[in-house]
């Protein structure tokens, strides 16, 4: 079998993974709240790939599609609300860098 | 094919995603992820998820990017701009990388050995936009009514969080500025 030509559901959980590393890592080092953010979502949608390719390799019979859909449909609540939240802190506060923004009271 | 589309998927993914990590520019940052989205979107059109893809380009690639460039035009981000890279951070990022995917490795090989290779003429679970409709209304009615109120509580939500505060201060300010 040559991995090279030969897609497995190994592949496609290896590249969910580097994505979500991808995305931790960013969580890790950027200070800015929206990179920080933006970061959050793509590990989600490394999940949602994990999820996506279990549903192709073995037979679940579509629940695995069934749970992308309602994490797609969380998501984009989530990302509406987080955002408010950014707003609403720099309006208050004129700053998006987490350091500053390292209390809970304002 | 599906090699071909797997693996310019796969380096156009992490390609994008460190984009969105290294770059200074948050409107850069937010293209570039848009961009993971939408190779995101082919990867689920090649692992026959048709109805996925197109909700992956419209609802993250067209609402949730758009949102974000919102934001980013709202805010005012010049001082990020201005930071340089740090390489000890850069360095972590190498190891947060390299040692989970040794580790993952291991675990490729053994799932290696269970599952076979499926090629796309092979329907195995062509899940269409009518099967998927039918499982939501029916096995899966709840969790969709659930979301339905969840939205509906997001939104009212965003709408009381973004609202200027009523308080003498914040008022005098915001006559000011409208």
């Amino acid at each position: 079998m040559n991995p090279l030509t030969d897609i497995t559901l190994a592949h496609y959980l290896g590249l969910s993974a580097i994505l979500f590393m991808i995305g931790v890592t960013g969580v890790l080092i950027r200070r800015n709240v929206l990179i920080i953010y933006m970061c959050l979502e793509m590990m989600l949608n490394a999940a949602n790939l994990a999820l996506v390719s279990f549903d192709r390799f073995q037979d679940t019979g579509g629940s695995g599609q069934i749970l992308v859909f309602f994490i797609i449909t969380v998501a984009a609540a989530e990302v509406a609300v987080g955002l408010a939240l950014i707003v609403a802190l720099y309006r208050k506060l004129q700053k998006t860098d987490i350091a500053q923004l390292a209390g809970l009271k304002f | 094919m599906e090699a071909l589309i797997f693996w310019i998927v796969a380096v156009g993914v992490t390609v994008s995603a460190i984009a969105v990590v290294a770059n200074r520019n948050p409107v850069a940052s937010a293209l570039c992820l848009a961009t993971s989205f939408i190779f995101l979107a082919i990867a689920f059109l090649s692992l026959q998820a048709f109805f996925l893809a197109m909700v992956q380009v419209i609802v993250y690639a067209g609402a949730v990017m758009v949102l974000f460039l919102f934001i980013i035009m709202l805010l005012d981000l010049k001082a990020e701009e201005k930071r340089s890279i740090s390489w000890g951070k850069l360095a972590l990022l190498i190891v947060l990388l390299v040692v989970p995917l040794a580790v993952f490795q291991q675990i490729a090989g053994e799932v290696n050995e269970e599952t076979e290779v499926l090629s796309w003429s092979e329907n195995q679970s062509s899940l269409g936009v009518k099967e998927l409709g039918e499982a939501l209304f029916q096995e899966y009615l709840l969790p969709f009514e659930a979301t339905a109120v969840l939205l509906l509580i997001a939104t009212i939500g965003v709408v009381i969080l973004s609202q200027r505060q009523a308080t003498p201060k914040n008022h005098a300010k915001g006559s000011e500025t409208s």
